[in-house]
């Protein structure tokens, strides 16, 4: 219990500093740290399957696209666009619907019963395998129609459109 | 764990440790020898006997030159890149099983450092995550010629592991599981069945696109674009100097020696070899798993030359090429080696 509260702590100040980092590479790199708690959690849950998947696809992947923007970009005090009231008052509406979310699914959580992990092996390759391909078999095909959608559909928003008139 | 397993596996830890440093400083010299063979040239052969000492050499030189880190740089994470290059250079090696389990006496000792059941995926973890040395290397020391080698070092390594994850997928799909060991307890001897044992037979088309990938990610030539000379200056460590340059350069061949481990377990039957149980029979079970570990460092060996020999045959790609082969061609043809696998897989359980 001792190690979940220490990496509990690790994940909360590693995120507060990727909100108050400066520089955006420093945000990226607080961010890297952040999952990287994450997915200590998971070891310690014994989901050593979902703890290796989220140190390869958010780590390893997503966040180096992320680092990679951030450098191209080159972003700092001197080129930030100046930000609108518009866009602030939008912020803060967004953020409070996000809190007030975050409160109520908080509340939800005392009222459950607890869990109670029947099988310890749970988060092994095989009883996920099994348990995906079996018991939720709809929705994880559903699922991956979806990604396939949206990476058809980024693909389509991203090549130029035949018809208009080339400029360059 | 008792106190004598504890170090046990300490001493193997620090043995592989000590085994892939060696290693990695006798490709530099090996790579220079055999550079000079191909080009009808004699190599180093000023420090001792045959220019073995030479690495020594280089090493001290490396030590001594003059650290400098530039003004303008990052200062820390510009130490950060080299020191996150070579750590995720030394870790992958932990899973790979040298040998099969050796008794000493009462004792079973295996040589593995650990074996998780998510063997295979530990090593993807540790590839990708060495893509941060390079890319923080790249962007600390403020230089543009830096930051674009570590750019083209990030998008090619994103590129072809894509491939790489997806040549490994009709792999397990033969194999069953994603312990190392047990893919390479799985291989055992050369022919059982009226087939090949060793992967390679089973997967050929799987391995070719491991191999290049595994190529891709080392950024060995034909793939080193990240340090491309003659566009790029020296690439992403051309601020780099004294030892934290030769962490990058050494990074590179400890990557070279664990990929090519991982390559030869995987495909190559690791520790397996035609005859083994005739000669474990005959030496008994504490000599035979030496003379498996002793075929796996052949195997390891062989694959490093290939790797030099590469070197000198294929000139390096231009940028579009490079990634036209790694998603035009790579992943396409990782896909239909899924399909096909899985439609032979089930065509041999229904007739056999």
């Amino acid at each position: 219990m001792n190690t979940f509260y220490f990496i509990a702590f690790l994940s909360i100040f590693f995120s507060l500093l990727v909100i108050f980092a400066k520089n955006p590479v420093h945000s990226v790199l607080y961010l890297i740290i952040t999952f990287f708690t994450f997915t200590i959690h998971y070891v310690i849950l014994n989901a050593q399957f979902l703890a290796i998947v989220n140190f390869i696809v958010y780590m390893g992947a997503i966040l180096v696209l992320f680092l990679f923007v951030m450098m191209m970009l080159n972003l700092n005090k001197e080129s930030e666009p100046n930000k609108s009231n518009l866009i602030k008052i939008v912020g803060v509406i967004g953020g409070g619907c996000l809190m007030v979310t975050l409160v109520a699914a908080v509340k939800g959580l005392a009222k459950s019963q607890p869990v109670v992990l029947q099988n310890p092996d749970l988060g092994s390759v095989q009883n996920l395998g099994k348990v995906l391909f079996g018991e939720f078999l709809l929705p994880f095909e559903v699922s991956s129609i979806l990604l396939l959608s949206a990476m058809v559909g980024a693909v389509l928003l991203a090549t130029k459109d035949p018809k208009q008139p080339k400029t360059v | 764990m008792e106190l004598s397993d504890l170090i046990i596996k300490l001493v193997l830890v620090v043995v592989i440790f000590a085994i892939s440093l060696v290693v990695a400083m006798y490709s530099t010299y090996a790579e220079r020898k055999i550079a000079a063979f191909f080009q009808d040239r004699v190599g180093p052969n000023r420090a001792g006997p045959f220019g073995m000492l030479q690495p020594m050499a280089d090493g001290v030189k490396m030590f001594m030159k003059e650290e400098i880190i530039p003004t303008k740089a990052s200062s820390f994470l510009f130490v950060v890149g080299p020191s996150l290059a070579i750590m995720t250079a030394c870790i992958g090696s932990a899973v790979i099983p040298w040998g099969p389990r050796m008794q000493v006496g009462d004792r079973i000792i295996d040589l593995q450092v650990t074996d998780i059941n998510v063997g295979i995926l530990y090593i993807f973890g540790v590839v990708s995550l060495g893509v941060y040395g390079v890319m923080i290397g790249g962007w600390a020391s403020n230089n543009k010629y830096s930051l674009l080698g570590a750019i083209r070092a990030a998008s090619q390594n994103i590129s072809y592991e894509i491939s790489m994850g997806l040549s490994i997928i009709a792999l397990i799909m033969i194999t069953q599981t994603l312990s190392l060991r047990e893919i390479a307890a799985e291989q055992h001897g050369f022919w059982a069945n009226g087939w090949f044992t060793w992967n390679f037979f089973k997967q050929p088309l799987g391995f070719l696109i491991f191999m290049v990938c595994a190529f891709a990610e080392t950024n060995r030539t034909p793939f080193d674009l990240p340090e491309c000379e003659t566009e790029l200056v020296g690439g992403y460590h051309t601020e780099y100097s004294s030892m934290k340059l030769g962490f990058y350069l050494f990074a590179e061949y400890i990557n070279m020696f664990v990929s090519s481990a991982v390559m030869a377990t995987l495909y190559f039957g690791g520790y397996n070899y035609p005859g083994m149980d005739w000669v474990a029979a005959h030496v008994g079970p504490t000599i035979a798993p030496i003379i498996g570990v002793l075929v796996m460092f052949a195997k390891i060996f062989a694959f490093i030359f290939f790797f030099m020999w590469i070197r000198w045959t294929i000139p390096r790609f231009r940028y579009d090429q490079l990634m036209h082969l790694g998603w035009k061609t790579l992943i396409p043809l990782a896909i239909a080696n899924i399909v096909i696998t899985g439609v032979v897989v089930k065509l041999i359980q229904h007739f056999a």
